[in-house]
């Protein structure tokens, strides 16, 4: 019987030949993960626990990223960057990547792969839920808390339960106006928010073959919404394209057996699918756009892991070229490699800096996480009132994005970007010409 | 007699006390906004401004979960729908509950990475019951809970429920938390 790309790599992560699902097993970290909110609070239990003097189980292996908490006057918050650049000194990382320096990146879900460090057949844990978008590059990845990120920082080890895969096969080829955002949260909606619990969402089929890495990025990244352990789709061409290109370092790529079987197999007719929004305050409470036209909006937000990448910028500027927004349209890159491709990239021969300055958008902000999960109160975009928001982020959780009275539309970029011109919720292929 | 990872209580005997009643999909947003993830557990009086946060990010129609100006909560137990804990792995989320006073949470069903971390960490029990008790528990009620014996009694009522067995990660939790658990067995070397 075969075994699924999830038990591969956990078998071999473990040293033996296969693990069934439901088994408790410990395996072997290949990068553990973690940034300004959670790196205090695991450094603080790795410090407790293995000795003040401790060394981590590899330097090479731990990767730290502040991303957060990174624009603000909140002293706490520059103490927690404070703690992590001492330990990274300490212990001597190489893979610090420093607040207020050359080597400062973004959003660490986005930095993570562009610097190399997500590499296909791997296992991946990180102090994030999101760490799950790291299975677009067939790596096994999953979120886990700062005790569990303690252990690991002195082991290099962690126990996990093997899960069952849920297989969803991805067929056909998208219209015009739907976008891997669309994909997943017409699946959240279909499943749950509690649909996948404790379970591997794979996405196999022709329709993901045929997305970018940005967009198999943003299909893995919500896995977490459907309360998954991890998402993950086999590695291709496009994959070891996209990780040759940013790493030496030598990599074992997996596949699934063909005759893998998964508890649940799913098929997702994707020529079949339409523009979707999530509504407050669940992930799993989709809705066409095109019946959500009456909703007014404040704001439009574009920005975090989920999508600010730079494919969801291209897209953005396809529908703003040329166009006014008619609300305040805020603009966080997740990296700083985005923030450069916003200068590189066109649209019709326009940059998209260009695009989005003519279009009237605010000043593109630096690369952090910012107001997709609040923050501090001078976080940039950060909701203080009743505002109806469309954000191309993950959640929309009562209170996200920092104040439970805002309404927060979950929608991608193609849409944020329309609904900012109409200044209300609006399909992207309605918008007239 | 062994302690959480704060090294703050024991995680033994009956817990009894009064009961705080939430529903569905209770994410870890409204369990610790983020604005308060600033805060490092691992330090005490952080941990402990934690606590006076938990479950802060309710709808403002909820009674307080920690009055204004306390340091706990009167609520020991919480009593949720399906999905408890949904979302973020930030172990901010059972750790604030647990600074808050919170013994145990009985839910329908939990999210994967809360449950860990409740676990992990040995803040609190994260149990489960089969029969929809949200439904039946009113905020203030008083109730006892026995994680031994995995019961839950409603006092007003006198009603009991047998829980859902913790099966591996009960000793773990009353080990106060993996570390300790793993101590305890010897999987790791005394604390230096």
């Amino acid at each position: 019987m075969g075994a699924t790309l999830t038990e591969k790599i956990l078998a071999r992560a473990a040293g033996r030949t296969t693990v069934k699902p439901g088994e408790n097993i410990w395996i072997n970290v290949d990068v553990l993960l973690t940034h300004d909110v959670c790196g205090p609070g695991t450094i603080g239990v790795f410090h407790r626990e293995f000795g003040r003097d401790a060394g981590v189980w590899d330097p090479g292996k731990v990767v730290i990223i502040p991303d957060h908490y990174i624009f603000t006057a909140d002293e706490k918050a520059h103490r927690n960057v404070d703690t992590l650049r001492a330990f990274a000194r300490e212990q001597n990382l190489p893979h610090y990547y420093d607040v207020d320096s050359p080597r400062y990146q973004g959003v660490c879900h986005v930095a993570l792969p562009q610097r190399g460090h997500v590499r296909p057949g791997e296992v991946i844990v990180g102090t994030d839920s999101h760490t799950c978008t790291h299975g677009a590059f067939g790596a096994f990845a999953t979120g886990v808390g700062n005790t569990d990120a303690g252990f690991v920082m002195g082991t290099g080890k962690l126990l996990v339960k093997v899960p069952e895969t849920m297989r969803f096969r991805l067929r056909g080829s998208p219209p015009p106006g739907v976008t891997a955002k669309d994909i997943v949260l017409r699946i959240i909606g279909d499943i749950g928010v509690d649909g996948a619990t404790y379970c591997a969402m794979e996405f196999c089929g022709e329709a993901v073959a045929a997305l970018n890495m940005d967009e198999r990025m943003t299909v893995c990244n919500m896995a977490i919404e459907a309360g998954a352990k991890n998402g993950i789709m086999e590695p291709d061409a496009t994959t070891l394209a996209y990780v040759r290109a940013r790493t030496s370092a030598p990599f074992e790529p997996l596949c699934a057996d063909r005759d893998a079987p998964a508890a649940a197999d799913a098929e997702v007719d994707v020529s079949a699918l339409e523009p979707l929004v999530a509504e407050p305050h669940l992930p799993s409470s989709v809705a066409p756009a095109r019946e959500r036209g009456g909703v007014k909006i404040d704001r439009v937000y574009i920005g975090s892991c989920t999508g600010g990448k730079t494919t969801d910028f291209i897209m953005a500027a396809r529908v703003l070229k040329g166009r006014r927004v008619a609300v305040t349209t805020f603009l966080v890159p997740a990296t700083v490699e985005v923030a450069e491709s916003l200068m590189t990239e066109t649209v019709d021969g326009k940059s998209l800096v260009e695009i989005f300055a003519e279009a009237g958008c605010r000043d593109i902000a630096p690369p952090s996480c910012a107001a997709c999960l609040g923050g501090p109160p001078d976080t940039f975009g950060r909701a203080a009132g009743s505002e109806t928001i469309v954000s191309t982020t993950n959640r929309n959780f009562i209170g996200r994005m920092g104040s439970k009275r805002a309404s927060i539309y979950l929608a991608s970029p193609l849409t944020a970007a329309a609904s900012a011109v109409a200044g209300r919720i609006t399909d992207p292929r309605e918008l007239p010409g | 007699m062994t302690m959480n990872a704060a090294g703050q209580r024991p995680n033994e005997g009956v817990i009894a006390g009064r009961v705080y009643v939430l529903g569905d999909n209770v994410d870890t947003d409204q369990i610790i906004p983020a604005q308060y993830l600033n805060l490092v557990p691992t330090i005490p009086e952080e941990y402990a401004r934690l606590g006076t946060h938990a479950l802060a990010g309710l709808p403002d129609t909820m009674p307080a979960f920690v009055p204004p100006g306390a340091t706990k909560s009167p609520y020991v137990i919480i009593v949720s729908g399906r999905n408890f804990g949904c979302g973020s792995s930030r172990e901010h989320a059972p750790i604030a509950l647990g600074a808050a006073g919170v013994r145990a949470v009985v839910a329908e069903s939990y999210a994967r990475i809360f449950f860990r971390n409740a676990v992990a960490t040995g803040e609190l029990y994260p149990l489960e019951s089969a029969d929809r008790l949200c439904d039946v528990f009113r905020t203030g009620d008083e109730a006892t809970l026995d994680p031994a014996d995995e019961t839950i009694v409603h006092a007003p009522s006198g009603r009991a429920w047998r829980l859902k067995p913790l099966g591996a990660v009960g000793p773990v939790i009353a080990a106060g938390g993996i570390f300790g658990y793993a101590r305890a067995a010897g999987m790791l070397a005394p604390r230096s």
